[in-house]
């Protein structure tokens, strides 16, 4: 008996399981169908650029600055035992625009903009605010979730590129300023090793595509959230939860088709 | 009731949510220009029916018309179109909270019609001044208590005169002074517009002074209908129940259930 339940149980898990991502297809489906009026409309996605990127650029300016920090100071630490404390601008530079940038800025913009997103879906779900746009026969899909979807798509690559340039900038306060590593190295072996189609456009991409996955996944669980308080913190943690998830399974694969073979 | 000038005609409706049947072989006919209730206990499916006459849900069997189509039988388009002759106030407003009311009201003129800026302004001014509201119009919904936010729904609910107007629970957890207000507002606006309006509602005072005619619904069949005069002389027990409020009759105090001793451990 024990072992018929389990199997039981396997099976109705991967029966929803199956039929979430179906549903989640077809939600992503209508998203890019209804995608119309988010850009003949446009003034509807710059306000939701408005609340997801500029109300991120706070935190994202922050970390970004640290991080740089404290690339500059591990950084210098290692180079320093192969007498390669000039090369300090080239490593700075590369993993911010290559990894940490797209990455950590993602990361972010998913527990600041992509939580607010499912909070305020859900909310307004189980507001009925939803069901009464639906009842004035406008698309929800169309008027509230393509519009946000299009904004955090246009404002990650935008907040990712932030995030790398505050971290250049960390990263010369401590490797220059601080701890007085030549500025000329610093900055002519960033411009040396970092390449612009290599690593600047495959940054751009990575971070392109994890706004996909950020904003997808925290529209659909926003739409798809029970219309109850604990319904709506379940969504809100499951959004930070798959975001991060993703984020980091992409990046690897993104990572191991754009600098195989190197 | 029946009419000949029936904008809603609703045939031996059957809905069940999975096992769970809700509404059994419901009839009923929505004469233009009327104001109807329909009443019932918690869970009677009131609120399912108005959900069937908006095309949010599809009948099991049977058939709404509305304006003389087939509600269930629309595609995605349809429905949309025939929703624009609709309007409908939520239990709680629905109020987009991101929205000042000025563009709450606004909203659906921004989006259906081509008309200028100026004239949907003095548009708004002039919903908002029916419900007695137009020195709110640059308050954010969070700012108005229950009454007016209720009282700004009702102004966004008739923007573009809709020929239907339904009200899911319009006096649910208002003060007796807003409950007048929403329930005279009601009346007067279905009037002026020579709108049809479905009020499902558990208040039975305020609902009988101002529609024209009344159905009571539960376990999914209408149990009685008939004018307001009608009601209150009624005596079925139903009816006396819920017109009286009375704890117990046919609507049970008790949830059916096992054996109360039995439930105790108590021998029998």
């Amino acid at each position: 008996m024990p072992v018929a339940r389990s199997i039981r149980i396997i099976g109705s898990r991967t029966v929803n399981a199956v039929w979430r991502i179906g549903y989640a297809s077809r939600f992503f489906a209508m998203v890019l169908f209804y995608s119309g009026p988010s850009f003949r409309r446009f003034h509807l996605t710059v306000k939701e650029m408005f609340s997801s990127g500029v109300m991120s650029l706070i935190i994202i300016l922050v970390a970004g600055t640290f991080v740089g920090m404290v690339l500059g100071l591990q950084g210098y630490e290692t180079l320093k035992r192969y007498g390669s404390e000039s090369a300090l601008g080239s490593l700075v530079a590369l993993s911010l625009v290559r990894e940490l940038g797209p990455v950590l800025a993602a990361l972010l913009f998913a527990s600041r903009a992509g939580s607010a997103m499912t909070a305020e879906i859900g909310l307004m779900k189980a507001t009925e605010q939803i069901a009464a746009m639906e009842m004035m026969a406008v698309n929800p899909i169309a008027r509230l979730v393509a519009p946000r979807f299009w904004a955090g798509v246009i404002s990650m690559p935008l907040l990712a590129s932030l995030f790398s340039a505050m971290g250049v900038f960390g990263g010369y306060v401590v490797g220059v300023v601080l701890i007085g590593v030549d500025e000329g190295s610093f900055w002519s072996q960033m411009q040396d090793s970092v390449d612009f189609n290599h690593d600047i456009l495959n940054g751009l991409i990575k971070s392109l595509v994890f706004g996909v996955a950020v904003t997808g996944i925290a529209l659909f669980e926003g739409y798809d959230a029970p219309p109850t308080a604990e319904g709506v913190s379940g969504a809100t943690t499951r959004t930070v939860v798959q975001s991060s998830l993703a984020i980091l399974i992409l990046d690897f694969i993104l990572t191991a088709f754009m600098f195989q073979g190197e | 009731m029946t009419s000949s000038q029936a904008l809603v005609e609703i045939h031996d409706i059957n809905f069940a949510y999975g096992s769970r049947p809700i509404l059994k072989g419901i009839n009923m006919t929505l004469p233009k220009g009327k104001v109807i209730s329909v009443m019932g206990g918690s869970g009677c499916g009131k609120t399912t029916l108005l959900r069937l006459i908006g095309g949010s849900l599809k009948p099991t069997k049977g058939a709404v018309k509305v304006d003389g189509q087939v509600i269930h039988e629309l595609d995605q388009q349809g429905l949309y179109d025939i929703r624009r002759k609709m309007g409908m106030l939520f239990q709680f407003g629905a109020l987009f909270t991101d929205m000042s009311v000025y563009d709450n009201v606004a909203f659906q003129m921004r989006e259906h019609t081509d008309m200028p800026e100026e004239i949907i302004h003095d548009l708004v001014m002039m919903k908002l001044h029916a419900v007695g509201l137009r020195a709110t119009h640059a308050l954010m919904p969070a700012e108005l208590s229950g009454g007016m936010a209720r009282r700004v729904a009702l102004a966004r609910t008739v923007a573009l005169d809709p020929m239907l107007i339904m009200y899911d629970e319009p006096f649910a957890g208002l003060d007796p002074i807003s409950l007048s207000v929403v329930g005279n507002l009601i009346r007067r606006l279905n009037d002026a517009l020579g709108a049809t309006s479905v009020i499902v509602t558990h208040d039975v005072q305020e609902s009988l002074k101002i529609v024209d005619y009344n159905y009571f619904i539960d376990n999914g069949v209408i149990v009685a209908e008939g004018t307001p005069a009608e009601i209150r002389a009624s005596e079925m027990p139903y009816v006396r129940q819920f017109v009286n409020g009375e704890i117990d009759g046919p609507v049970p105090f008790h949830y059916p259930g096992g054996d109360y001793k039995k439930d105790l451990g108590v021998p029998a």
